[in-house]
This record gives C-alpha cells, structure tokens and sequence, in this order.
C-alpha cells in the first residue's frame, strides 16, 4: 500500500518543487531571521551577561540561544508553507481542486504538502547549522543530526498548521493566528532554561511542542543525550499524527463534497 | 462501416443515482449509460442538477444512494483508479498560476503516476494539437479565456483518458474561441475518446453530442439524441411571435387554433407547427397583430420549453 501511495504524495511534492524554482529567493529570506536573532539576542545580549548554566556547566549565551533558534527556524519554515501557501491553494487558486480529479487522493495530498514544508524546515536548520559551525557554537559532533531532528518538528508545526489552515475563513484569521505564534517563540525555552518559570506556568511551557523541540535539539548540540529526548519525539510525533488525520478529514469535508 | 457489437458497452452507468446535501436534493434518483466512444451530453439550466452528477462520476462526491459504475468500477470504492482514465475540465478555471503553461502540464503528468519523458512527449504534443507551443514558457495568468480553456483540456488529457469529462467548456468564451474548441473535441471524439459534458447551451448540445440527457430539478425530463428529442418533443418548425405589450391578453382559444402547440412567455408566443409560414399567416388572419415574428427549425431550446414549460435563459 505505501508503495503505491509514496509516488502520489511525491508528484505533490515535486508540484512545489516546480514552483519554487523560481522563487527561491524567497526561502533564503527564512535564514536570515534566525541569524539576525543570533547576532541581536545571542552575542548583543550575551555580551551582557556571558554565560548561562545548562546541564551543570556554564555555557557561552549565544551557545545556548543558537539551538533554540535553529529549532525556531525549522518552525517557522514549516508554519508559513502549511498556512499561507496552503490557504492559498485551497481556497483561491483551486489548486487542490485539479489535483483531486486525478488519482492523488487527500492523504497523498496532505503527505505530499508535509513533506515540502517539512524540507524548508530542514533547509533553514541545515543552513543554521552551517553558521553556528562557523561562529564556534556546536559543542558535540550529535549536533550533525539537528537537521534529522528538525523533521520532528517540521511535521509537527507543519500539520498543526495544516490542520489549522482548513478552518480559516479569510486571510484576516492569520492574525489570530500569528498572535499565537510570537509568544511560541519568545516563551518557549528560546532564550532562558525552561527552569525559570514558577510550577503551574513552566507545566505549560514545557507542553508547548517549540519547547520540546529546542529541548530535542540544544541537547544534541551540547552532546547532553537524556531520556526526555524520548518524550520530546513522542510528543512531537504525536502532534504530527493528530494534525495529519484532522487535516485528511477536514480537506475531504471540504474538497469531496 | 464494421459491424460492432448489438449492445455498446457502457462506460458509465448510473442507476437511481442521488445525491442530496442536507435537506438539499442536487440529483433526485436519475438512471444513463454513457456508451463506449460517445458524445455523451447533460443538459439543463443552472442548478439542475449537472455538475453534482459529473462530480460523482468523477469520484470527488460520493453519492448519498443509488449505484454507480464506471469502468464497470464503483467510484466511491475506486475512486483512484477511476480518476487514472478520466480527464476532468473543471467549470471554473483550475489552472495552476504559480507554473508556466508547459509546467501545467508536466506536473500534472507526475500526478497521474507517468514518467517524465513520456510526459515531456505527450505534453509538447498536446501544446502542438491545442495551438499553444508558443506559448509553452509563459506564465498562465496573461492567456485569454479561450487559451486557458484549452490548456484546461490539453491537461485533462496528459494520461490519454478514455473518458474526457467537460463541465460547461465554452461558458464565458466568445464564439470564435468557442468554435475553435468545439473542433478540438469533435476531433477528439474521432480519436476515440468518449466524451461527457454538461452545457446550458441548446447549440452545443445539438452540434456535439450523439445522445443527451435533459436535467430539470434535479431529475432527468428526456433522453435521447437531439434529432430524437426535437422529433419527439417539437414540431418541424417553429414560429415566434413578439409582444412587446405582453402577451396575457391573447386569447387561448385563438392560439389553440395556430399551430400544434403553443408556450406563453412573457413577451413571446412560441408555436410548434409543421409550417411555419401558413401558420404566420393564420395567426394574423385570426386578428394577431405581433410586433415582429420569424420561423425558424426546432431547435433543442424549444424541447426543454416543452418539457418545462420554461426557457433556458429564464
């Protein structure tokens, strides 16, 4: 069944493929917000106070911060193609529309979109990695598997999006839901241990799934395998689960009426 | 001529096909077979009914009862493979803007599972065959209405469908590029490939298609090829008598007495008779006196008035 299903979800992949060949330029511009973040936060800031505790050490600020932006980076890239773009197909191009008159089915459709998001996630986290080579920040050779763990969260964001996508009206809803997103990034570990936050409130944090994802990654970079590792690829994966079905069922009550 | 078989296969077949959303009945239990090579057609005005049917036939709807079959195949159970050997022209524009219009074409071969050179061959000669080569690196926003309808078609066919599927191909073009395309799918038709399409337009109805169904309100009011259902359901001739002042006044009797048949609109008096001419001259001998009047064939239009008691355009 998956061999006959992969080649389906790929042809919508390649789709993108196609249109983004001549608009690459638009995915570079997705790399440089981290970077500016790096130098803004990570050596303005950390100019300031130095060094941060973390697994028992103190550790360089910038350090610290550059696997929580990595992880942010391969969010972000993940959010804007499954909300913008695929609102975009969805109800004003009729894209979905001439795909669905052809074998490719909502599933394939829905793993094909995911699997595009999901390679812009990796692209930036990739590109990230490269800069926080240059800059002296990796401290562990497992920081080499931060663009696999990135997909962890590429899916999760990305079919959370998606999920999300299909219930928005009107482009007006975006702003409800980038609301949404700013808090995700500022509060989620990015730029202080999750540690900080007082009972009740750090529970919530540590549940939001950007904050598992800097976890996944930052241990990677400073070499620090632990069991919460684990939990973080659940959790992730989970979402990922949940957002792909409810995203299938919500394009098949709108598409195949 | 060959001799081919006395019962044409079916490629599609639909017994008590219905389809209701909520309390909404878009198809009310309607019964074809669209044969094997055919020049199938739906016909009927807005709403009746057309696009819910194509849409179930083309897998993207499953039907509320009834059964369905296509390629012998139940579509809400095969809808993939179905959807393989059908080509589908959507009603409203489905092109994609964000590629060029060679690129339209290329990804849509990917989806159909082809491989990329045989998608590369088929997608030049499909720009070939629709006039389109040099446009093959523009983008598709610029075409007029009549180019992207063709490249809606030249797409629909990338996987060489058996069946070709067309949902009001010609609304909104003007008649050049309306005759243009109603060549390239009566050439189609010679090449074998069985068409379906819906159309609120009497004169495509009766150029294109071998057979039609009349959809009103959801249920099919006649079947049959347009020379059968002009016989059937008109006269020879028809003759139209134009009251600018209104028509209620005239007396029924005296109608009656004209043609064979009559149909009331508001400012037209429509009579079917076997000459048109004696009958203009016996409507004025009983004392009508019309603003302008003219005698024409029967044409489609005035069976789906008979069978209504309505116009199209109404």
């Amino acid at each position: 069944m998956i061999a006959s299903f992969a080649p389906r979800a790929f042809s919508v992949f390649e789709r993108n493929v196609f249109v983004y060949r001549r608009q690459w330029l638009m995915i570079v511009t997705g790399f440089f917000e981290p970077l500016f973040f790096l130098l803004g936060i990570g050596y303005g800031v950390g100019g300031v106070i130095g060094t941060i505790p973390y697994a028992g050490s103190d550790v360089p600020y910038a350090a610290f911060v550059a696997p929580a932006l990595l992880a942010s980076a391969a969010m972000n890239g993940a959010i804007f193609d499954s909300t913008f773009n695929i609102f975009y197909k969805l109800k004003y191009a009729k894209v979905y529309d001439a795909i669905l008159s052809t074998p490719v089915g909502v599933g394939d459709l829905a793993v094909g979109e995911l699997l595009w998001s999901n390679l812009r996630g990796v692209i930036y986290a990739t590109a990230f990695l490269v800069v926080m080579l240059a800059f002296g920040l990796v401290h562990s050779p497992l920081a080499l598997l931060a663009p696999l763990a990135v997909i962890f969260i590429g899916f999760s964001f990305g079919a959370a999006g998606f999920a999300i996508t299909t219930h928005l009206r009107s482009w007006k809803d975006f702003d409800f839901l980038f609301i949404l997103l700013t808090p995700l990034f500022l509060f989620s570990a990015t730029f202080y241990p999750v540690e900080i936050y007082p009972g009740a409130l750090r529970a919530i944090v540590e549940l939001s799934p950007l904050t598992r994802g800097t976890h996944l990654v930052r241990s990677l970079c400073f070499g620090n395998l632990n069991l919460l590792m684990l939990v973080d690829v659940a959790y992730l994966s989970a979402i990922s689960l949940i957002g792909y079905r409810h995203a299938v069922r919500r394009l098949g009550a709108l598409l195949l009426k | 001529m060959t001799n081919s078989a006395a019962e044409p296969t079916a490629l599609i077949r639909a017994r008590g096909l219905t389809k209701a959303f909520g309390a909404r009945t878009a198809v009310a239990g309607i019964d074809f077979d669209v044969r094997d090579g055919e020049f199938f057609g739906f016909l009927g005005p807005n709403g009746a009914g057309k696009t819910t049917t194509m849409r179930m036939i083309a897998g993207v709807s499953p039907r509320t009862s009834g059964t369905l079959e296509i390629f012998g195949e139940d579509p809400d159970l095969h809808g993939s493979a179905i959807r393989g050997r059908i080509g589908v022209v959507h009603q409203q524009e489905t092109l994609d803007m964000e590629l060029s219009v060679r690129e339209n074409l290329l990804v849509f071969g990917r989806f159909f599972g082809m491989d990329r050179a045989s998608i590369a061959s088929r997608a030049d000669e499909l720009l070939e065959l629709f006039q389109l080569s040099d446009r093959a690196k523009d983008q598709v926003e610029p075409l007029s209405g009549g180019m992207k309808r063709r490249l809606s078609i030249a797409r629909s066919l990338i996987a060489t469908p058996r069946i070709l599927m067309l949902d009001e191909p010609t609304t909104g073009l003007d008649p050049q590029a309306r005759h243009l395309l109603w060549d390239a799918l009566q050439r189609l038709k010679r090449g074998g490939t069985t068409i379906v399409l819906t159309t609120h337009y009497m004169d495509e109805a009766e150029q294109l298609c071998d057979r039609l169904v009349v959809m009103d309100q959801a249920k099919i009011v006649a079947e049959g090829s347009p020379r059968q259902l002009i016989s059937e359901h008109a006269s020879r001739e028809v003759l139209e008598l134009r009251f600018p002042n209104g028509t209620d006044s005239i007396d029924a009797a005296i109608l009656d007495g004209i043609g064979d048949r009559y149909e009331r609109l508001a400012e037209r008096v429509i009579i079917g008779c076997e000459n048109g001419e004696a009958a203009h001259a016996r409507a004025l001998a009983h004392g009508l006196n019309p603003e302008s009047w003219l005698v024409r064939r029967s044409s489609l239009e005035d069976v789906f008035l008979r069978l209504t008691g309505r116009s199209l355009d109404e």
